[in-house]
């Protein structure tokens, strides 16, 4: 590798503040990039076909950036034209069950209904209750029990059927 | 005293930067709030942790009792910084951090209160033998009859006051009585509007005075002194535009005797913290208290160029337990300082001018200070105070600092957004202004007789 091409994939380092950065060039397939404080990586692909040209721009294609200032806001989720996604409507602390013994109110893959509560979100001692807004299926609960959440975060990610 | 170890921001744009700086010289851990239209903020970038409180209108963000203390305590802050605005003169809030076990920088609820309660705190100067404007008695007036009572009694001209008031709402000058019949129900329905109360007091209206505060600095076991007094005299619509430290008619006897009345005013009710005693100084050298600010205010700047005392520093030591540490006799002045607000606005219609900001280049150089949140590409939201950037210098006179505010603001550049730049160059250059020859009305009569500088200035600053 070129100090050129090295120096590129520094800059995009620092552009998306990635921690960490892996090429396993073999003809250009496989990448995998991590960003600082997202928990996880932004984007882990393989490059099924090799692509012509240097390395850098076959990365930064498969890369979401995140907006520049989102310093540790981990990327909206991208959803499916039949998924909808439950925001926070309140910082708080986010709950998956009505207590530490209780069963969580939703798993990943559970069938809801309009209305169903889907988890807690506990505001200056005030439990309230997050409903779904549709009927469906649950595609992913995003937060960890327990977990701060601000205004707008997103919680789960439901399958509208 | 315990150091804090995470502080939660209160507030948005440039003190909430100005919180920030002071908490890392501390070595105290910072959380930003932010609203949705706030997500790029600088101050959410520059805090340790951020947390977005709610959408747009203040109401559900900044002005959301609720959602900050529910970020408070889910987040873990041991104190709260209010800053100016917002929040910072709620005493409920104060109250709620204290129930939540929580420090809040700044007085205590009763405090803000009582100050909050314009005709009270009257009652109180009065009481502790602090100079009042005579005015309404008792709690205030509602119903216009009683306002024409108290008017008949006063003499015209009278100002027509919010008894929750401050910024400038719910205020109306009145010059006989047909203006007070007018301006009466206007200023009350404001009041109502901005405060929820419809409690209105009358005070005498000063022709030629000047607004001259002073700085107020007291630790929780009543030891308060003063850090002298600013001149906010320049104002448009009871709003500041530019003020200065010392004030240019200020000698030190009269330093002294209003020093020692805005500090018995702060103790006589045990306040604590950062607070501004506000007065109008008569050409005679008579002078009234108006009002007790419970903040640390805009303009604190000027008067920390001048002292070297941090406020806010002070206000966070203090409120950590800390004891005052300083004698009212070591409080020396150091030359003058002027602070200009650069508001968001068009310098011709006043009119808000929010928008993106494509370019954003400070002034700089020995005794230049600017307090901001601009940056490149910064869209400047329609949702709150136009205020953008705060221009301080310091010199050794206030000749020097006038050149010196000069300089700085030619060089300012904002480019994207139109700015009150042009208004601070003509007072800067203005014969008056620089023989310390002003007062309230001074903005008043600059508007009345306008001259075409303004496009020229503009062209030059930005």
């Amino acid at each position: 590798m070129e100090i050129r091409e090295i120096k590129a994939l520094l800059t995009l380092m620092r552009e998306y503040e990635l921690v960490e950065l892996e090429i396993d060039d073999k003809k250009k397939g496989k990448v995998r990039l991590v960003r600082a404080g997202a928990g996880g990586p932004v984007a882990s692909t393989v490059v099924a076909s090799p692509v012509a040209g240097s390395a850098t721009p076959v990365i930064a294609r498969h890369v979401r950036a995140p907006a520049a200032k989102d310093h540790g806001r981990a990327a909206p989720p991208e959803l499916a034209d039949n998924q909808r996604l439950i925001t926070s409507p309140m910082v708080g602390t986010f709950y998956r069950a009505s207590s530490p013994d209780a069963a969580p109110f939703v798993e990943d893959g559970d069938s809801v209904r309009k209305g169903q509560t889907l988890c807690i979100i506990e505001a200056m001692k005030m439990m309230n209750e997050i409903e779904a807004e549709v009927a469906g299926r649950v595609v992913k609960v995003l937060c960890e029990n327990a977990q701060p959440v601000e205004y707008g975060q997103p919680l789960v990610i439901i399958e509208v059927g | 005293m315990t150091m804090f170890k995470k502080l939660l921001v209160a507030n948005r744009g440039t003190i909430a930067i100005r919180i920030i700086r002071a908490c890392r010289e501390l070595g105290v851990s910072t959380i930003a709030v932010y609203s949705t239209a706030d997500r790029d903020a600088l101050h959410v970038r520059m805090a340790d942790e951020s947390v977005c409180i709610g959408p747009p209108a203040a109401e559900d963000s900044y002005l959301s009792l609720p959602s900050i203390m529910s970020a408070v305590l889910t987040y873990g802050a041991d104190a709260v910084h209010p800053g100016y605005g917002f929040l910072s003169e709620n005493g409920d809030f104060a109250e709620a951090c204290r129930r939540s076990g929580v420090n809040f920088v700044g007085p205590r609820a009763r405090h803000i209160r009582l100050m909050g309660d314009k005709p009270r705190a009257r009652r109180i100067m009065v009481r502790a033998g602090v100079p009042v404007l005579p005015g309404s008695e008792g709690t205030g007036v509602t119903e216009l009859r009683d306002a024409e009572a108290d008017a008949k009694r006063l003499g015209f001209p009278v100002l027509i006051k919010a008894a929750a008031g401050g910024g400038g709402k719910g205020m109306r000058i009145a010059r006989d009585a047909a203006e007070l019949a007018k301006l009466f129900p206007l200023a009350r329905a404001e009041s109502e509007a901005a405060f929820g109360s419809r409690t209105m007091y009358l005070e005498k209206y000063l022709e030629e005075a000047r607004h001259v505060e002073f700085q107020i600095l007291a630790d929780n076991n009543r030891n308060a002194i003063h850090l002298g007094e600013r001149d906010c005299s320049l104002q448009r619509r009871h709003q500041k535009v530019l003020e200065e430290a010392p004030c240019p008619v200020m000698t030190p006897r009269l330093r002294e005797k209003m020093g020692k009345a805005a500090v018995r005013a702060a103790q006589v009710v045990g306040y604590s913290n950062v607070g501004t005693v506000e007065f109008l100084l008569a050409p005679t050298g008579e002078f009234y208290f108006i009002e007790m600010n419970t903040r640390i205010q805009v303009e604190h700047g000027v008067t920390e160029m001048v002292t070297g005392i941090d406020l806010v520093k002070e206000s966070i030591r203090i409120a950590a337990g800390g004891p005052l540490g300083l004698k009212q006799r070591q409080i020396q002045f150091s030359g003058a300082a002027i602070e200009c607000r650069v508001y968001a606005e068009d310098p011709v219609t006043n009119l808000p001018s929010p928008g993106v900001v494509s370019s954003h280049h400070p002034p700089g150089g020995l005794g230049v200070r600017i307090e901001t949140a601009l940056y490149d590409g910064y869209r400047v939201p329609v949702h709150y105070d136009p205020l953008i950037a705060k221009v301080i210098v310091h010199a050794e006179n206030r000749a020097l600092a006038i050149k010196r505010a000069e300089a700085a603001l030619h060089e300012y550049l904002i480019d994207g957004i139109k700015t009150n730049i042009p208004l601070h160059l003509r007072i800067l250059a203005d014969v008056e202004f620089g023989a310390g020859r002003f007062s309230t009305n001074f903005l008043k009569r600059y508007e009345a007789r306008r001259e075409p500088v303004a496009p020229l200035s503009l062209a030059k600053a930005s």
